[in-house]
């Protein structure tokens, strides 16, 4: 592998300086909305806009384990979006120190009319491996995923929970140096919880920097040690995880 | 307020050059597509071959017998073929990467690769549907004794060049107009059909010059595709007829060959520069 595909060691993972975003709620798509909007210098409305980051600032070491805490729509998942690449910032720097992936929605890349395998190989593609990184951890993803006797079936024949275990072993086996969860570690029945639970500390381990956003504090309790409280588009509170979900509790009690 | 900034230490990398970088993940998109196009069919890719036949077919009978084309142009027929599989790669190439931004959103939206990947896979599984085409092509040439010099067969990869880049160049530009404004669909439509008749695939180039007069001629032979159509028509029909009694365009491979490169190059820049351009908004705006 070359050298300019890793990280730089002794750098922070993720540094957010003054992170902006905003949203255009609604969007001209009629002649003369467009000719409003053309006329208006490209311009829209202030009413339009809904800022879904204000001033977002937060250093993200490597290796530390990060659990973003917040309401809905208070701006954790635009900061995971920004940081995996997928949308870019209006307003602030935003520096990523190594390689992004994200377990965002399982299975976006699957198509149902691809075997098991087809896309085992697609998604990991997708996700950043190349052919030689697939093929050696081909097994132990079919393996993680306990689908092996139907892996050469067309996906749109499993059921949901095979669906998600494979698509969430592909994920997890992936190799960045950051790693994004969004809301997905509920996948499946208890067992299987349990062990992509196991798989993500073991992760932590190794030494990733994961990223995890979940409503679910128990599960966050047991991966992360680092909290992020952040509501509007700000950051309210950071500290150790049990710290900050407190905070977070005593704040929405009252 | 400062205008934002991203650093990313192992760069991703942007553009065409990162398509060309992740080739394996280009190679297992238009895998893909080829095997999902005809799922579910018994006839399988023979539907590649059945298109463009009855397409031909009724071009033929059309033009080349009731129209009465075939009595004034010797092989009418492989001169008309091997016209419509060019304008074929072309509409399918072009058309399909103009979707292919929308097509993905689900993708585009939740993970982030060079989105270029998506416009260049649709131009190669075009290419990928172009080949039975050319086979046919061949046969039916080498049946009416085809007998060809190494300029005309050179002409082939070159005319396949020339409508690549173009359906990559305006497919890239479509594609990403087509995120904000839909509208951007209905003019591929309109482009496709136009691009049928501009070229000299149904017509004699000759019907056009008599017309047009040498300088409006001269505009006539910008068009990237009239270039493509005549270098097809040099490669395969031109050695099916009798010497000298038909001749390909004056300066077709000194002067416009050249030009036609040169447009479809400005094409690509600036469908890739206006993709770039618009790409950090797909995201929000699908």
């Amino acid at each position: 592998m070359s050298a300019d595909r890793t990280a730089a060691p002794n750098e922070p993972a993720v540094v957010a300086h003054h992170l902006a975003k905003e949203f255009s709620l609604r969007h001209a798509r009629s002649l003369k909305e467009t000719a409003m909007w053309l006329a208006k210098g490209r311009r829209q409305d202030i009413s339009n806009r809904f800022r879904a980051l204000e001033d977002l600032s937060v250093t993200i070491r490597p290796g530390e384990s990060v659990a973003l805490v917040g309401l809905n729509g208070s701006g954790k998942s635009t900061f995971l979006k920004l940081v995996s690449g997928v949308m870019s910032p209006d307003g602030g720097s935003l520096r990523v120190n190594g390689r992004v992936a994200g377990l965002i929605e399982v299975g976006a890349g699957f198509h149902p009319d691809l075997t098991g395998r087809d896309n085992v190989y697609l998604n990991g593609a997708i996700l950043g491996m190349t052919k030689e990184e697939i093929d050696r951890k081909f097994d132990q993803i079919v393996a993680f995923s306990e689908i092996e006797q139907f892996i050469d079936t067309e996906v749109k024949f499993y059921s949901s929970g095979m669906y998600l275990r494979l698509a969430f072993a592909v994920a997890v086996f992936t190799d960045p140096d950051i790693f994004i969860i969004d809301e997905i570690l509920s996948v499946g029945d208890e067992p299987f919880q349990r062990k992509s639970l196991g798989r993500v500390k073991q992760l932590s381990e190794e030494g990733k920097t994961l990223l995890v956003v979940s409503h679910d504090f128990d599960v966050v309790r047991k991966v992360c040690a680092r909290g992020v409280w952040i509501e509007h588009g700000r950051v309210r509170g950071d500290g150790p995880i049990d710290e900050v979900i407190a905070q977070f509790r005593a704040e929405e009690r009252d | 307020m400062a205008g934002p900034t991203v650093v990313r230490h192992p760069s991703p990398g942007t553009g065409l050059p990162a398509v060309f970088r992740q080739r394996y993940l280009l190679k297992l998109l238009v895998d893909k597509e080829l095997q999902i196009r005809y799922r579910g069919t018994v006839l399988g890719l023979l539907w590649s071959y059945v298109k463009p036949g009855i397409q031909f077919v009724v071009f033929y009978v059309a033009l080349g017998i009731f129209l009465g084309l075939e009595r004034g142009m010797e092989n009418y027929a492989v001169y008309l073929f091997s016209g419509i599989i060019l304008i074929n790669f072309f509409s399918e190439s072009f058309g399909n990467a103009a979707r292919s931004i929308v097509a993905n959103a689900s993708l585009i939206k939740k993970i982030y690769l060079p989105r270029q990947m998506f416009p260049v896979a649709s131009v190669w599984v075009a290419g990928v549907h172009l080949l039975p085409q050319l086979v046919v092509m061949l046969v039916a040439a080498l049946v009416v004794g085809w007998s060809p010099t190494w300029i005309s067969l050179l002409a082939i990869p070159t005319a396949l060049l020339v409508v690549g880049l173009l359906g990559t160049g305006l497919g890239l530009l479509f594609g990403a107009a087509n995120v904000f404004f839909r509208d951007a669909e209905n003019f591929v439509d309109l482009i496709v059909m136009v691009s049928t008749w501009s070229a000299p695939v149904l017509y004699a180039w000759t019907m056009v010059r008599d017309v047009l007069g040498p300088v409006w001629f001269a505009g006539f032979m910008l068009n990237p595709l009239t270039v493509a159509v005549e270098l097809s028509h040099a490669a395969f029909w031109l050695p099916t007829t009798t010497p000298g009694a038909h001749e390909v365009p004056p300066h077709l491979f000194s002067l416009w060959t050249p030009v036609a490169l040169l447009v479809v190059t400005l094409i690509m820049l600036l469908g890739d520069l206006t993709f770039r351009r618009l790409e950090g908004r797909f995201a929000q705006e699908l």
